[in-house]
C-alpha cells in the first residue's frame, strides 16, 4: 500500500515539475505547482510527519501559491517568449545540473545504513506520543528563542512587502 | 502481492528529492518570466525540504522536522517579499521577462 501510494504521488510530483518547465503561461506553472506542493503533502504523511502535512497544505499550497496566482493575475502576466536562455546557461548549465544529479544519485544510491519506510509508522515507537507531541515539546521547550524570532521575521517581511509594493512610496519620501 | 507489501526504501525517497532540485535548477536556467523563476526556486527548497523530513524519520529524530518548520517561515517570507520587488519591478520597467531586465548586466 505504501508503495503503491508513494508511486502514485512521486509520480504526480515529477510530472507536476515537469509540467511546470513546459508549459509557456505562468498561471498554468503555477497551477502545476500547487500539484507539487499538495503531493509532496501526501509524501510527508507517508514519512510520519502529519504536522508538516497539513503545514505544506496550508502555507505552500495555499497561502504561498494563492499568492503567486494573485501576483500572475495582477500583473496580467503573459505567454513568455520561448528562448532557450542564454548560450552560457546551456553550455554550462545544463551539464552541470546533469552532473549534480548524477553525483547526488549515485552518492544516495551507495549510501549505507539508509533504512525503509513502512505504512502508518512514526517518529518514535513511543506509546501515546504523536508526532505534534514531540514537536511542540522541542519547539516551545529548546527553541523558543528561534520561534520567536521568525515571528518577528514575518513582522519584517510583511513591512518589507508593503514598502516595496506601495504605489510610488519611494518617489515620495525622497520629495520630503 | 508481496511486491506491494514491502516498504519504500529512503533511498527513493532521496532521489526524487535530488530530481525535484534538479528540475528546480533546470527552471530557474531556461524560464524567461521573471515569476516562473522564481516559482522554480520554490521548487528547490520544497525538494531540499522533502530530504530534511526523509531523514528525519531515518535517524528517528524530529529536529528534521523543526527545520522544515522554519524552512517555510522562511520560504513565506521570502514570497512576500520577492513577489513585492516583482510588482515593483514590474511598475518601473513594464515587463516581466528577465532577458529585458538587464540593468546590471556588464
Amino acid at each position: 500500500m505504501h508503495l503503491i501510494l508513494f508511486f502514485l504521488f512521486a509520480g504526480l510530483c515529477l510530472a507536476g515539475a515537469i509540467n511546470l518547465l513546459l508549459q509557456s503561461h505562468p498561471i498554468n506553472s503555477a497551477l502545476s505547482l500547487i500539484v507539487v506542493m499538495s503531493s509532496l503533502a501526501v509524501l510527508y504523511l507517508l514519512l510520519g510527519a502529519e504536522f508538516l502535512a497539513a503545514a505544506q497544505l496550508i502555507v505552500y499550497a495555499g497561502a504561498i501559491m494563492v499568492l503567486f496566482t494573485f501576483v500572475v493575475m495582477l500583473l496580467n502576466a503573459g505567454r513568455e517568449d520561448r528562448t532557450l536562455g542564454s548560450r552560457s546557461a546551456r553550455a554550462i548549465g545544463f551539464p552541470a545540473v546533469a552532473i549534480i544529479l548524477a553525483v547526488l544519485a549515485t552518492i544516495i544510491l551507495r549510501a549505507q545504513g539508509l533504512g525503509a519506510a513502512a505504512l502508518g509508522e512514526g517518529l518514535s515507537n513511543a506509546p501515546g506520543s504523536t508526532n505534534i507531541e514531540q514537536l511542540s515539546r522541542v519547539l516551545f521547550h529548546e527553541l523558543l528563542l528561534p520561534f520567536e524570532v521568525t515571528s518577528v521575521l514575518i513582522l519584517i517581511a510583511i513591512l518589507g512587502a508593503v514598502a516595496l509594493a506601495r504605489h510610488g512610496g519611494g518617489e515620495r519620501t525622497a520629495e520630503k | 502481492m508481496s511486491f506491494l507489501q514491502q516498504d519504500v526504501p529512503l533511498s527513493w525517497y532521496l532521489l526524487l528529492s535530488a530530481a525535484l532540485f534538479s528540475l528546480g535548477v533546470v527552471g530557474f536556467l531556461i524560464k524567461r518570466n521573471l515569476i516562473t523563476v522564481f516559482m522554480s526556486i520554490e521548487l528547490m527548497l520544497t525538494a531540499v525540504n522533502l530530504s530534511f523530513v526523509t531523514f528525519a524519520h531515518q535517524w528517528h529524530m524530529v529536529k528534521g522536522q523543526i527545520f522544515v518548520f522554519f524552512v517555510m517561515v522562511v520560504a513565506a517570507a521570502e514570497a512576500a517579499v520577492g513577489l513585492a520587488i516583482i510588482i515593483a519591478v514590474f511598475r518601473a520597467r513594464a515587463t516581466l521577462s528577465v532577458d529585458r531586465i538587464d540593468l546590471m548586466k556588464l
